[in-house]
Parts: C-alpha cells; sequence; structure tokens
C-alpha cells in the first residue's frame, strides 16, 4: 500500500461529508418527518421582568387543530418547571410566577400543523405584572438592586466569585513595578448565530417503551444523562440522534426548555412531536456568549518587560448560569489570559452576576472564554507597548515565552505542552513586510490618512481535557472511539465526539488510514447516536481531535497490534520479526514479504491463530494527560475612512501552528471560517437591549453576519510545533481564528488612531463609534 | 415566522386588478416582489386577509424610453435594471441604485414598482427618483393619473396611492447632455437600508453652469427627502469643490434622522454630508464625460 492510496495524516481529502449537503441530501433535524407528528411552538415573553398573574389557555384551546397548550403549572406537578444547568444551577423550563427575560418560554402550544400551532401561540393569553429590568450587571450587585432569582438562597445576584493566580505576589510586582497601564475593557453579549436554529423531534413509542429523540446537540451522550436524570427514564431507554447539524459553536451544548417541553409532550400525548425554532427565538433567547466586563492592568519594566497581570471580571451570566463550562471552571479557561508572555505573577479574579436577560454564556467557537482571555492579553500589550513608546512587534519578541520554556508553568497553574512563538511571529512579519507597511503608514499619516497594522499572537488551550481537572456534571471529560474492521479490510469508526461541519468523517478516516495502512474511501466514520457510538462528551472547545482523535489514533494502534499476532501466523514468523513499515507488517530484513492489513483483515475471521479471539476490533477511551496549547501569529491591516468612520481590513495574514496536521484543506477551511467569525464580533455583531430589556437584534437585519462581501480574501500560512503527549503531535484548530482575529484587528484599528492619543475602543468598531472618535479628534471629514 | 391566515388571488390585467381592489377595500394587498411584504406578513406587522398577486400581467416589466422619458413598468425587477444595457449607458444612477439594493437574492424579485409604493423612507428608489423628477402613474376605478413624484411620498409607508389604485409605471425624463448622477449609499453590511444615501443629478450648460440639480435622501426622515436647499445653492453656479462641500452640508442640515442600531442621529447627518459631497463629484464626473 502506498501512501497516495492510503491518502492518510497530511493529504487534503476532499470531506466525505459534503457529497450529501453540496446536493441538498443532508438530514438535518428538521428534515425528520414521523407519522402522527404534531408541531409545538411557544408563547413568550414580552417583557425581561414580570410576574405572571394568570395564564388563559382556553381561547387557544378552542381553535381547531390545537391539541394541547403546556404551561409551568402543569410542568411542576410532574417536577419538570425546572431543570438543572450544566452549571450546578438550575433553569426554568416554564415559569409558574415570572419571566426573568424577554422571550422568555411561557408556555407551549400542541397543534397538528406548525401553522395551527404559531396561530395558537398568538391565542394564549397571558396577563403579566412587569418587574423593573435588572440589565446592568454592576447595577445587579448594588444592595438594593431587584432580585432576579428570589427561588435561591442567597437573595443577592451575585452569583460566585473565582479567582486563579498568586494575589499576594502579583501585588508585590505591581507595588514595585516601574510601569503600570491599566484598561477597562467589555466584550460585548454576541450569539453564536449557526444557520440551523435549535429543535428537536422527540419520541417516545409506547410499545418498545423507548424515548428517541433526534436533537441539535453538540454533545448526545451527556444529554441523554442529563435527560435520564432529569426524567427519571432508564438511560437505555432513551436514544438522542445528533443528526446532520448545521453549526453548533457552543450554542448546541446546553440543554434548552424547547427540548425539555417536548420530551414531555411525547411522553403525554404519546406522538412525536418537532419543535423547531425560528430565526428571531433562536437569536432572543438560546444561550449567548461573552459579555465581560473587564479591568485589566499590565506590570513591567520601563525597558517592556512584563511582570506582572491583575485581571479583574465582571460576568453577565444573564438569568440562569447555563454556560455550559467544566464544573470547576465557572470562568471557564480564563485564567490562560497571561498568553504567549512569560511573567512573575498573575492574578484573575471573576464574579458571576444575574440580570434578567438570556441565561448563557457559552464557549462561542472558543475553548471556555479563551476568546475574553487573548482579547484582554493582547490588548494590554499593545496599551503598554503605547505607554512605552515601544513597536508591537518588539515588546512582544521581548516578552514571549522561549522555546526552551517548554514545557511551561503559568502563573495560573497551566502547563503549556509546546510552542514557538518567535518562529510564528517571525514568520508574518516577514510574510506580511511588516517595516514596509510601517514605513507606508508614516507616509500615509503625514498625508493625514488613516492606516493600522496590528498583530495579536495568542495562545489557544484545547482539548479539555485531563479528566483529573475537567469534568461536566461529574462526567469526565475523555473521549472515546470503536474501530471494527470488516473482513474484506473495509472500517466502520463510531466515535463519542459529534461533528458540526468540522469535517470529523473525513479527518477521523484519515487517522485511521495511517495507522492501519487501509484507503480512507474504505473507512466510514459515525456518530450523533447514542444507541450506537461510544460514550463521549461531544464536540466543542476544540477537542475533538486532541481527544478523541487521540482515542482514534490509540484504538487503530491496539488492532494493529493484533493484525501483528495474525500477520506472524499468515507469515509463520514470530511477532518480534515483523515490522510496520510502509502500511504493512513485513519481515525484518526481508521486507518483501508482507502483509498488509486488508489481508489481515481477512485471516481476522477466516485464518486465525489458534487461542487468538477473531474478529479485528477495538475501542479507546482516551484521557488526555493534559491540554494542547495551539497558538498563531496574525497580522491585520486597516484603512478607515475619514468620512463615514468605515474600517477596511486590506489585509490579514494567519499564521497558526496547530502541532501535526491531519488535513490542511480542512484545516484551512477553518481557519478562514474561523477568521471571518473572528471578524464578526470585532466589527459587526453585538446583541442590544433597550432600557426596558427588549432584544433590539433578533433577526439577521439587525444582528449584522458579515457577508462574502465585507470579508476581506485570508492569508494563512503554518508554523508545526507538535504536541509532545498527543499520539499524533496534533493540537485543536477551529477556535484559535476566531479568537486570535479580534484583537489583530481593533489593535490595527488602533494602531491607526494611535497618533492621536486612542490607546482602546471596545468591540464591536461600528463606523459611527470611529468617526465619533474622528470628530472628538478633529480629523473628520 | 408564519403569517396570519390570509386568501391570494392572482389577477392577470391590470383592469383586474383595479376592479379586485375595489371591491375589496383596505382588507386588501398588492403583492408584486413580496420582499418587503412577506417580511412584514411574516412578523405579523401585515396581516392582510387578500393578497392580490399582480405578477402574472403580462407587459408590465417594460424598460423603454419614449418622448423624452424612460417608461420602467410597474414589475420591472431590480435584477433586470441592474443588467439593463440601456440603464447602465443612459441612466447610471438608476444602475448604482439597483445594484446596492439588498441582496441578489432578493433583487430577483423585488420590483421598482413596490419600492416607490410601498412609502418607506429606507428603500433606495424614492431618493433616486425625487433626484430625477420622475413621475408615477397610477391606475384607479376612474382611470389614470400622473403624479409628479415630489407629491407621491406623503408619511412613513403612506404614499399618495389609493387603496384601489395600482402603480403601473414609472416614468423618468430623459438626460439632457452634459448631465450625470450618481447614487451613493453607506450601510453597515451589505443588504442593509441605508445609514445615509444620496442621490444626486446635475445638468450643466455650455458655460459649465449648473442648470439642474437634484439631490434625494434614504433614510434620513420619516419619509424619503429632497434636499431643496442643496439644490438651490448649486443652480447657476460652476462646480467646484468648495460649492459641493457647501451644498452637501445644506443638504445634511435638511436630514431630520434618528437614533437607533445604525447609529446616533448627528452621525447619520455626517454622513449624509459625506455621501451628499462624493455623489455631487461623481455625478459631475459623468456629467462631463457625458458632454
Ligand atoms: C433582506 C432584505 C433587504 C432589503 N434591503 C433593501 C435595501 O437595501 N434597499 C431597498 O430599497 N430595499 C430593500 N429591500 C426591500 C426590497 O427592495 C423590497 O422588496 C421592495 O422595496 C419592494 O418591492 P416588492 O416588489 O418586493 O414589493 P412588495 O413587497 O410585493 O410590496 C411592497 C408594498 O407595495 C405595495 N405594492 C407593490 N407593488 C405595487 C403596485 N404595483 N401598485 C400598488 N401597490 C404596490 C404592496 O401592496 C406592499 O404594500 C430589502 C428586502 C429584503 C427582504
Amino acid at each position: 500500500m502506498t501512501a497516495t492510496a492510503v491518502r492518510g495524516i497530511g493529504v487534503p481529502v476532499k470531506r466525505k461529508e459534503d457529497p450529501r449537503f453540496i446536493r441538498g441530501k443532508g438530514t438535518y433535524v428538521d428534515d425528520i418527518k414521523l407519522p402522527g407528528m404534531l408541531f409545538m411552538d411557544i408563547v413568550r415573553s414580552p417583557y425581561a421582568h414580570a410576574r405572571i398573574k394568570r395564564i388563559d389557555v382556553s381561547k387557544a384551546l378552542a381553535m381547531p387543530g390545537v391539541i394541547d397548550v403546556i404551561t409551568g403549572e402543569e410542568l411542576a406537578k410532574a417536577n419538570l418547571a425546572w431543570m438543572p444547568t450544566l452549571m450546578g444551577d438550575r433553569q426554568m423550563v416554564l415559569p409558574t410566577d415570572r419571566v426573568v427575560y424577554y422571550a422568555q418560554e411561557v408556555a407551549a402550544v400542541i397543534a397538528t400543523d406548525r401553522y395551527t400551532a404559531a396561530d395558537a401561540v398568538l391565542a394564549v393569553e397571558v396577563e403579566y405584572e412587569p418587574l423593573p429590568p435588572v440589565l446592568n450587571p454592576f447595577e445587579a450587585l448594588k444592595p438594593d438592586a431587584p432580585l432576579v432569582r428570589p427561588d435561591r438562597e442567597q437573595k443577592s445576584n451575585h452569583i460566585w466569585h473565582w479567582e486563579a493566580g498568586d494575589k499576594e505576589k502579583t501585588d508585590r510586582v505591581f507595588q514595585e513595578a516601574e510601569v503600570v497601564v491599566a484598561q477597562d475593557l467589555y466584550i460585548p453579549r454576541i450569539h453564536v448565530a449557526s444557520i440551523e436554529t435549535c429543535g428537536c423531534v422527540a419520541n417516545y413509542d409506547p410499545a418498545t417503551d423507548k424515548l428517541t429523540i433526534w436533537m441539535t446537540s453538540q454533545a448526545p451522550h451527556a444529554h441523554r444523562t442529563v435527560f435520564s436524570l432529569v426524567t427519571g427514564i432508564p438511560e437505555h431507554k432513551i436514544r438522542i440522534i445528533s443528526p446532520d447539524i448545521g453549526g453548533g459553536f457552543g450554542g448546541k451544548v446546553p440543554v434548552y426548555p424547547g427540548y425539555v417541553i417536548a420530551t414531555y409532550a411525547t411522553l403525554k400525548h404519546k406522538k412525536p412531536i418537532k419543535w423547531i425554532e425560528d430565526r428571531s427565538e433562536n437569536l432572543q433567547a438560546d444561550s449567548f456568549a461573552r459579555d465581560y466586563h473587564i479591568h485589566a492592568e499590565l506590570a513591567a519594566t520601563r525597558d517592556g518587560k512584563i511582570r506582572g497581570l491583575r485581571v479583574h471580571v465582571v460576568a453577565d451570566h444573564g438569568a440562569f448560569d447555563a454556560a455550559a463550562n467544566p464544573s470547576r471552571f465557572p470562568a471557564g479557561l480564563f485564567s490562560v489570559c497571561t498568553g504567549s508572555y512569560d511573567m512573575e505573577a498573575a492574578h484573575i479574579q471573576v464574579d458571576g452576576v444575574y440580570t434578567t436577560k438570556p441565561p448563557g454564556g457559552v464557549a462561542y467557537r472558543c475553548s471556555f472564554r479563551v476568546t475574553e482571555a487573548v482579547h484582554t492579553i493582547e490588548r494590554m500589550v499593545d496599551i503598554l507597548a503605547d505607554e512605552l513608546g515601544m513597536d508591537p512587534a518588539e515588546i512582544r519578541f521581548k516578552n514571549f515565552i522561549q522555546p526552551h520554556q517548554f514545557p511551561y508553568k503559568s502563573p495560573t497553574g497551566w502547563e503549556y505542552d509546546s510552542g514557538n512563538y518567535p518562529a510564528a511571529l517571525q514568520k508574518a512579519l516577514d510574510m506580511i513586510g511588516y517595516q514596509e507597511l510601517r514605513r507606508e503608514q508614516a507616509e500615509r499619516r503625514a498625508r493625514g490618512e488613516l492606516m493600522g497594522i496590528g498583530i495579536s499572537t495568542f495562545t489557544e488551550i484545547v482539548g479539555a481535557g485531563p479528566s483529573h481537572t475537567f469534568d461536566i456534571l461529574g462526567i469526565k471529560m475523555f473521549d472515546s472511539a470503536e474501530i471494527r474492521v470488516h473482513p474484506t479490510g473495509a472500517v466502520i469508526v463510531r466515535i463519542g465526539v459529534q461533528t458540526q461541519g468540522q469535517g470529523h468523517e473525513t479527518t477521523f478516516a484519515q487517522i485511521v488510514a495511517e495507522e492501519l495502512g487501509i484507503p480512507v474511501e474504505y473507512i466510514t466514520v459515525e456518530h450523533g447516536d447514542t444507541d450506537t457510538a461510544p460514550y463521549g462528551l461531544g464536540t466543542y472547545a476544540s477537542r475533538s481531535t486532541p481527544t478523541a482523535g487521540a482515542a482514534t489514533a490509540v484504538a487503530a494502534r491496539k488492532i494493529r497490534e493484533k493484525a501483528r499476532l495474525i500477520a506472524a501466523h499468515l507469515l509463520e514468523v514470530s511477532p518480534d520479526d515483523l515490522e510496520w513499515k510502509d502500511y504493512a507488517f513485513r519481515v525484518k530484513g526481508a521486507p518483501d514479504r508482507y502483509k498488509t492489513m486488508q489481508e489481515i483483515a481477512f485471516a481476522a475471521y477466516t485464518n486465525f491463530p489458534l487461542g487468538l479471539e477473531p474478529g479485528l476490533e477495538a475501542e479507546c477511551y482516551y484521557d488526555p494527560p493534559n491540554l494542547t496549547f495551539p497558538f498563531g501569529a496574525y497580522v491585520c491591516v486597516v484603512d478607515i475612512d475619514r468620512g463615514t468612520g468605515q474600517v477596511k481590513i486590506r489585509e490579514f495574514l494567519a499564521v497558526d501552528d496547530c502541532g501535526t496536521i491531519i488535513n490542511p484543506m480542512i484545516v484551512e477551511g477553518q481557519i478562514h471560517g474561523g477568521l471571518t467569525m473572528g471578524m464578526a464580533p470585532a466589527l459587526f455583531e453585538e446583541i442590544v437591549y433597550d432600557e426596558n430589556g427588549t432584544m433590539l437584534t433578533g433577526t439577521f437585519m439587525d444582528y449584522l453576519l458579515p457577508t462574502a462581501v465585507e470579508t476581506p480574501h485570508w492569508k494563512t500560512a503554518k508554523t508545526v510545533t507538535p504536541s509532545p503527549h498527543h499520539p499524533l503531535g496534533a493540537k485543536g484548530v477551529g477556535e484559535s481564528p476566531t479568537i486570535g482575529a479580534p484583537p489583530a484587528i481593533v489593535n490595527a484599528v488602533v494602531d491607526a488612531l494611535s497618533h492621536l492619543g486612542v490607546r482602546h475602543i471596545d468591540i464591536p468598531i461600528t463606523p459611527a463609534k470611529v468617526y465619533r472618535i474622528l470628530q472628538e479628534k478633529g480629523v473628520a471629514e | 415566522m408564519i403569517p396570519g391566515p390570509f386568501r391570494y388571488r392572482r389577477v392577470r390585467s391590470v383592469d383586474e386588478a383595479v376592479a379586485l381592489l375595489s371591491q375589496l377595500g383596505t382588507d386588501a394587498k398588492v403583492l408584486s416582489g413580496g420582499q418587503s411584504l412577506i417580511p412584514m406578513m411574516k412578523f405579523r406587522l401585515a396581516e392582510p386577509s387578500y393578497l392580490i398577486d399582480i405578477n402574472p400581467i403580462p407587459g408590465l416589466d417594460f424598460i423603454e424610453e419614449r418622448d423624452g422619458m424612460l417608461r420602467l413598468g410597474a414589475l420591472v425587477r431590480e435584477s433586470t435594471l441592474e443588467r439593463s444595457s440601456l440603464v447602465r449607458q443612459r441612466y447610471p444612477i438608476l444602475h448604482d441604485t439597483a445594484e446596492v439594493i439588498a441582496d441578489p437574492l432578493v433583487r430577483n424579485l423585488a420590483t421598482v414598482g413596490g419600492n416607490l409604493a410601498h412609502g418607506d423612507p429606507a428603500n433606495d428608489h424614492p431618493a433616486t427618483m425625487l433626484a430625477l423628477r420622475a413621475q408615477v402613474v397610477a391606475r384607479g376605478p376612474n382611470g389614470e393619473r400622473v403624479i409628479p413624484i415630489d407629491d407621491f411620498f406623503v408619511d412613513t409607508f403612506v404614499t399618495a396611492l389609493q387603496p384601489d389604485e395600482l402603480l403601473t409605471e414609472i416614468r423618468i425624463p430623459a438626460p439632457p447632455p452634459r448631465s450625470g448622477g450618481a447614487y451613493l449609499k453607506f450601510e453597515r453590511k451589505v443588504g442593509d437600508y441605508a445609514i445615509a444615501a444620496a442621490a444626486v443629478f446635475l445638468a450643466l450648460d455650455e458655460a459649465r453652469r449648473i442648470t439642474q440639480a437634484g439631490i434625494g435622501l434614504t433614510n434620513l426622515a420619516y419619509k424619503p427627502l429632497r434636499a431643496v436647499d442643496a439644490e438651490r445653492a448649486l443652480l447657476g453656479q460652476q462646480p467646484s469643490e468648495e460649492l459641493f462641500r457647501h451644498a452637501a452640508e445644506l443638504a445634511a442640515q435638511a436630514t431630520d434622522p434618528v437614533s437607533d442600531l445604525r447609529g446616533p442621529a448627528d452621525y447619520k447627518r455626517a454622513v449624509a454630508r459625506t455621501m451628499t459631497l462624493r455623489a455631487l463629484r461623481r455625478a459631475l464626473e459623468r456629467a462631463q464625460a457625458n458632454a
């Protein structure tokens, strides 16, 4: 077998999943149609905060085609009016007495078709007594603020306080420091806005006593366990199928009330129930991301050596703490905010706060608050450079963790596995022609033109993660793979993670192809069905390749070890006399005597050695020894229109290092998509509420997803620094660009204005915001 | 996103449409491209009991120059306008406008007639038509009438059309020599309605004096706006950067925008000035090329 035939690791294999998507033959949740299926639609609150005085369902129930209207009162009788969140809080499924955010689920209509259900939603009469909304987390923390959650024992809107790093040491460093810079940064609430909204088809079959739920889920197994715990249904009687998913980005990790109500309804009516959100429901009520109010300080020497970082965050979590972070990390992995820089000390504090806004804080294409962390440090480093009159590239070189320092223990306790930061930045600067750009900038400035160059040299932290540290509701964050080699040498691989566009069906097949020497087209990858796939924690936080990818490699190696025994039997030599080379077991010293995996597979079912179990299968539950730390160096060049305040990205170069690359085409695609999703909040996207807590950005007319027109031509390049502990040397990549791009863009815009005394601009950097600055500085046209 | 219940009728002639409209009164709505009406119905901001679909009417999609007028049938799609070589060569301002409306999918269906009839100050064609001094032809139970564009836009979503009238045609005076127009729009992203946009039409005499000036503004007041003072300041003058800046300033002063997600009112006014200035420059370039 040759590498060209196998098409394993490093080959840009075209995605196996694409033919069905391109032909419109994917199967998404809304494509599931079952006989007798009923439709659910949801009555939602027009208030951000209100007491419910009365719900009158009689008019709705009287409409032809309306089967049922479910309220919180009814759910309470089944003990389902509340459900646990993944963060150990609890969340209303349907309210019994009050609503705590705009568009909150208030009641659910079940009808024979979608149209009737939509009409009946308007016929449900709800009488509200409005209460004062709590929209600003700083206001929420004041003693006289209205309580968002009177159901809790603790009578305040403060949820938790969390710290990392060494306070005393950090304070000492700051006291001694020659230079201290400080900045408030706000990273606004945004939404993942997947093209497929959330929904499910829940079907309880009384004949088999089995509950099947097709669900837009990024973590079907974890959801099965949660459903079993919440409903009391034995776990083997629940099957969750996550079919083709049109984008997850963290938004399909939480359990939404709609899933639970639909499940309750199918158990009650013994008919399949379909619930699909419309676009506005998705934008208004599903989990948001970010919403971090950050105060950051950096201590340094006068010649630009960073000594310490001190950060305090007020985190707006909405009405329920329903972020989907690992249990012990209420602020996710935010403490990685010391970034790519070696410093003596850091101290990080985060306070979670309730407000009357939708719950969430999901890891939007970001390994749990790493976007917030990277934004903080990459902005602060630029602010320090500005304070000291240093070039932003120079200050980075001066402070990088050096290649020989790996594995590097960060001041907040992380152990970075590998990296070569100076090489990545140098490559980026050389490719973009940094010195030339600085010269051009000086010329343009002299002419009154505004041009900026921004750098971001970020460190990611992905692949949760060692089970001693990471769990979700107690379930350890390992992941799994199961491989079966059929007699003819074709393979089925089942994995515990679930693809939502990442290309697992291709990448994971390539891993097996490489390890077993079987051509990639003979390998099928299955996932997303809890009845067939091995238990796993799902795909988010760039964890699939670091965890399930490793599991796949290890399982394949187990198969290879068994195959060695069969090959030895076939070749009539001792197993020790064989070596795995060029995709076959070959007799040492006589490489022409060999058996391919295909031959071995056939023998595994037809001619196996006495005493050996027949068949050729293996599974692996992989508990990674550490996380992986991808990194990158991004450079962005912008021009600003003085007549409108518009920022135009002229050039953007992303140098990424995600260790060993399995499929370079997929990696490049992930980077293009991620950069676009990073540009979006930097320049366009923001969830906005009015003073009543009504969401103003509930459609794509106002929640501004960039299109191809706004997206610049992304230039990409790579360096390769393998992970020392991953079986393939691979790290995650899906989220690097999303976290690396925003500060590169902001740094570029601020750089364009720095000579006017501008040091920071909060995202999104809208034309109106820029224009106001231009006016203030007297340079508006 | 599901509209309320409604009934739907297809009509095959203008007379049939007018007859139905008179019969059904305000309960009925004309459906042309549906790109404004259907979203409003999905959000239940409009709940007409009847839709009268005029798309099957033959011959309402003409683009022709006759008797010194460009005539556009009510059913001309934005995409047709965008691709018309007549429009591109003789009325580049119309091409500019069609090109920046929504996205190609919307433009394949949206009609010029609907764009005006909707009476939305955020739509782009009204400003262009104001700058070009267009006329709108309407047919009602009592026959046809021609409405000067200045009388057409009455209020937000309200035009001079009566409930039983159908907009059938738009007439635009053919451009004189040494004339040119341009439409410039600034939007948050492609497909968005304007933060501010300006339509400018200029004609010069042989002595390079401005003999005609039309300036229309988009999304800067409760209805589409003509910048009358700015136009007046231009008339009889020779074009210069200083004059244009003055006119752009006057145009900005004529606006009365509201603060919203597109930006605060003073910002929109500033962008209106920038767009007007840049549209003036481009219109002048085209007028000079058209000598
Ligand atoms: C996503 C999106 C973005 C958009 N962006 C823009 C934009 O940037 N700029 C812009 O200008 N427009 C924009 N539009 C609006 C689009 O151009 C509209 O469709 C157009 O303004 C209306 O044309 P229509 O043919 O679709 O009219 P319809 O939606 O069919 O009708 C609109 C109104 O006019 C009435 N009407 C239509 N035709 C007639 C007639 N012949 N006689 C009497 N009454 C009639 C209807 O009854 C209705 O009240 C956008 C639309 C969408 C969906």
